[in-house]
């Protein structure tokens, strides 16, 4: 079977060690972790996780239902069929001279990213966006010379009605 | 009422209707032992090694049917339970974990004795907590209780500072728990249930293989209203066994590794299979990818995440056994299946189970058989884990529900001894035999000190072959009968019993085997028997690692005998 990239949404109680049970459970079955971010959520007590995972779809559907195992966890999906919006935010500080400062800017700019430090010899570029528009922006940055990027992992939600 | 954390885990215990518990002492849990006697009607065991007191809590719910409750102190004694907790998750056993911990303020300094245990047990539990405040004590209990003892059922363990134990909270039992992540699905989806019995109706060659998950649900009646409704074979795991009655005319016995020679065929010529309550361990399917080749597979399961794991499943049921077998009985239509059944008969007169090779010399299969007799197979079996176990699977006939207590997923040698303990504690009116390995029995020997303290009244036959001897026959059979590190020599088992106080005598020819288990019996307390049993003894029939069920190796033919048959016909 082919492997592909899944995105799980779990809702899980907000209690201490609740991220260590989920990461070591990844760790333990050996499935692999792309990216995971939580935060909180619009429920007092109910955090939200946004796991990606590369695998088959045999794999990622073990992987949902050992995380509905965990106690802690209320509620898993499997969002990669859904039509989601997905965002993921970078920081990019690139390295700059006088001469293609501006050059630097205008790239920016197309791609509605912000400028939110300035250095003599570097600039930070704030990004939001999709996998594809934040690795198109890494790649024309890349040419300036990239000193540092820090990736928050990508948050999903399903449009229309709510995964609760 | 207020009342200390120590206090509301003893009240909370009560309320749980728990009576027993399996422990020792130390520093962290000396505010909580100092509680007990305020609290006569919870009977304190003392083990001799913390891995006895999960093992016994184990052996105690598995034989009860309820929670066991062992404890054991931060540190050592918290990583001593380990092993025991493993045992426990690997064969959904409900036990309950209490440990010490160093107090609030020294948590995280690396403190004496301070371990971190909820780590450590992370992925060898069903859950587990470590209770910040006495407020949070009694809520921690109920959970604690409830997510153990339901669904799949497994150990959860409970990490307790030692100075929440001397604090003060306000005592109020809840009447019931608030998990909105745990709601174990147990009746079986109506429309999944039409489809299996449709495959049910249809099937030519069907067999139900059973597991542990039908004696934890105790669904026996309901799988043998389906086995005789619709004249389906029944084939056990080996955690299975006892689910249903052995002397059953479609009793096919253990499948697997060392399974039944008619039921590893039944397996592999069935057009369906019908799994309850089982996990397709692989030591019961053997090579995956060949397993029931010409099957379609119903999977009855209570832990969503066991179906599709291992194998392919075209009807797959979320439910608890009882629930779904008792939905599916009423869908089955009543069906003779003469060519099927006759075929199995066939099968069976080939390759009778339960023979025992005649001659002088004592083999191992002729103890277990012995035990068998002369209980009239009304005694509880608990095993360690080797050659003795799978004699004690094959030669025993098991008529009874949940009378083999053994080590199935996680294959702890040492667990015989506390588990015999823990079921004759939790069954004190049954008979319980812990048959020991020569090998496992020396891991937890020590708790010789505790049957002999309780004055537990275990009948112990140690299978004394000499050798670590499940590891011997694979070197004799694999490795060009090179013995590295299997023999074993000594002790003396008759003068160790004699130290700790326990009778015991040794047993060297066929004619004293029935005399002695006869005098076990009589004897009131405990009583050890050592075997001394032929040294290279092979388990057979034996399918070799990577093989599929169907390439089965027996043993000679020409040195079998079949003993008189102790078949019922139902
Ligand atoms: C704690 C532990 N260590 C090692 C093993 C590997 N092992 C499996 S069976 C076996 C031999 C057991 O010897 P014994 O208890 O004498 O039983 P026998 O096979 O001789 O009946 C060993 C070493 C194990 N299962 N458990
Ligand atoms: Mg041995």
């Amino acid at each position: 079977m082919a492997s592909e990239k899944h995105i799980l949404v779990a809702l899980v109680a907000n209690k201490p060690g609740v991220l260590n049970r989920v990461a070591s459970l990844f760790r333990r079955r050996g499935f692999n972790i792309e990216s995971i971010t939580v935060g909180h959520t619009e429920k007092e007590g109910i955090s939200r996780m946004t796991i990606v995972v590369n695998g088959d779809s045999a794999t990622v559907e073990q992987v949902r239902k050992q995380l509905d195992k965990v106690i802690d966890v209320i509620k898993v999906h499997d969002i990669t069929q859904d039509s989601v919006v997905d965002r993921e935010l970078a920081l990019i500080k690139v390295k700059t001279t006088s001469a293609n400062r501006s050059e630097i800017i205008q790239i920016v700019d197309i791609f509605r990213a912000n400028i939110v430090d300035v250095a003599s010899d570097s600039l930070i570029v704030e990004v939001t966006g999709d996998e594809e528009k934040l690795n198109s922006l890494f790649r024309l940055l890349g040419s300036f010379g990239i000193r540092e990027i820090a990736r928050t992992g990508r948050l999903a939600m399903t449009r229309g009605i709510p995964a609760s | 009422m207020r009342l200390t954390g120590a206090q509301i885990i003893c009240e909370s215990l009560i309320k749980e209707g728990v009576e027993v518990m399996f422990g020792f002492p130390g520093g962290s849990l000396l505010p909580f032992y100092d509680t007990l006697p305020q609290y006569p009607q919870l009977r304190h065991i003392l083990v001799r090694h913390e891995q006895g007191a999960a093992h016994a809590a184990d052996g105690y719910a598995r034989a009860a049917g309820r929670a066991g409750v062992c404890c054991a102190t931060s540190g050592p004694g918290a990583t001593n339970l380990v092993t025991g907790i493993a045992n426990a998750y690997l064969d959904s056993s409900p036990v309950i974990a209490l440990t010490g911990q160093v107090a609030r303020p020294f948590i995280g300094k690396d403190a004496f004795q301070e371990i971190d245990i909820t780590g450590i047990t992370l992925p060898i539990t069903k859950h587990n907590y470590v209770v910040m405040s006495a407020a949070e004590m009694a809520n921690v209990l109920k959970e604690a209780f409830h997510i153990a003892t339901t669904g799949r059922p497994g150990p959860v363990l409970i990490d307790v500072p030692r100075d929440v134990f001397v604090e003060e909270a306000e005592f109020h039992y809840p009447a019931k728990v608030d998990l909105p992540g745990y709601k174990p699905i147990l009746r079986g989806h109506a429309a999944q249930i039409k489809k299996a019995a449709r495959l049910i109706n249809e099937a030519q060659r069907p067999v139900i293989i059973s597991g542990r998950g039908v004696v934890i649900s105790r669904a026996y009646e309901e799988l043998r209203e389906l086995a005789e409704k619709a004249q389906i074979p029944v084939i056990t795991t080996l955690l299975g066994i006892s689910s249903f009655p052995e002397n059953h005319m479609l009793s096919l016995g253990m499948l697997g590794m060392h399974g039944m020679a008619h039921a590893n065929m039944a397996v592999n010529e069935a057009d369906l299979v019908i799994a309850v309550g089982m996990r397709f361990d692989d030591r019961a399917t053997a090579k995956v990818s060949a397993f029931a080749p010409k099957a379609r597979i119903i999977h009855v399961d209570i832990d969503p995440a066991e179906i599709g794991k291992n194998v392919r499943v075209d009807v797959p049921i979320v439910g608890d056994a009882r629930d779904v077998l008792k939905d599916l009985n009423k869908e089955v239509i009543t069906r003779a299946r003469l060519d099927w059944i006759s075929q199995m008969e066939a099968w069976r007169q080939c390759h009778p189970p339960r023979i025992v090779r005649e001659g002088d010399d004592l083999i191992p299969q002729y103890v277990i058989h012995s035990i068998c007799e002369v209980t009239e197979g009304n005694s509880i079996i608990v095993t360690g884990v080797g050659q003795h176990q799978m004699w004690s699977a094959q030669c025993f006939c098991y008529k009874k529900p949940n009378t083999l207590i053994s080590s199935g997923g996680l294959g702890t040698m040492g667990f015989e001894l506390p588990a015999a303990i823990g079921a004759k504690v939790g069954c004190p009116g049954e008979t319980v035999w812990c048959v020991a390995g020569d090998g496992g029995f020396q891991m937890t020997i020590q708790e010789l000190a505790t049957v002999a303290q309780e004055k537990t009244a275990i009948k112990i036959a140690i299978i004394n072959n000499g050798f670590l001897g499940m590891v011997r026959q694979w070197q004799e059979l694999f490795y060009g009968r090179r013995y590295v590190a299997t023999p074993l020599s000594g002790p003396d088992f008759v003068k160790i019993a004699d130290a700790y106080g326990i009778p015991a005598m040794r047993v060297r020819t066929r004619l004293e085997v029935i005399p002695a288990i006869q005098k076990a019996m009589e004897h009131s307390g405990p009583f050890l028997i050592d075997f001394v049993v032929e040294p290279e003894e092979n388990v057979y029939p034996m399918v070799p690692p990577g093989a599929a069920l169907a390439d089965l190796i027996e043993a000679p033919r020409t040195e079998l005998v079949a003993p008189g048959s102790d078949r019922v016909s139902e």
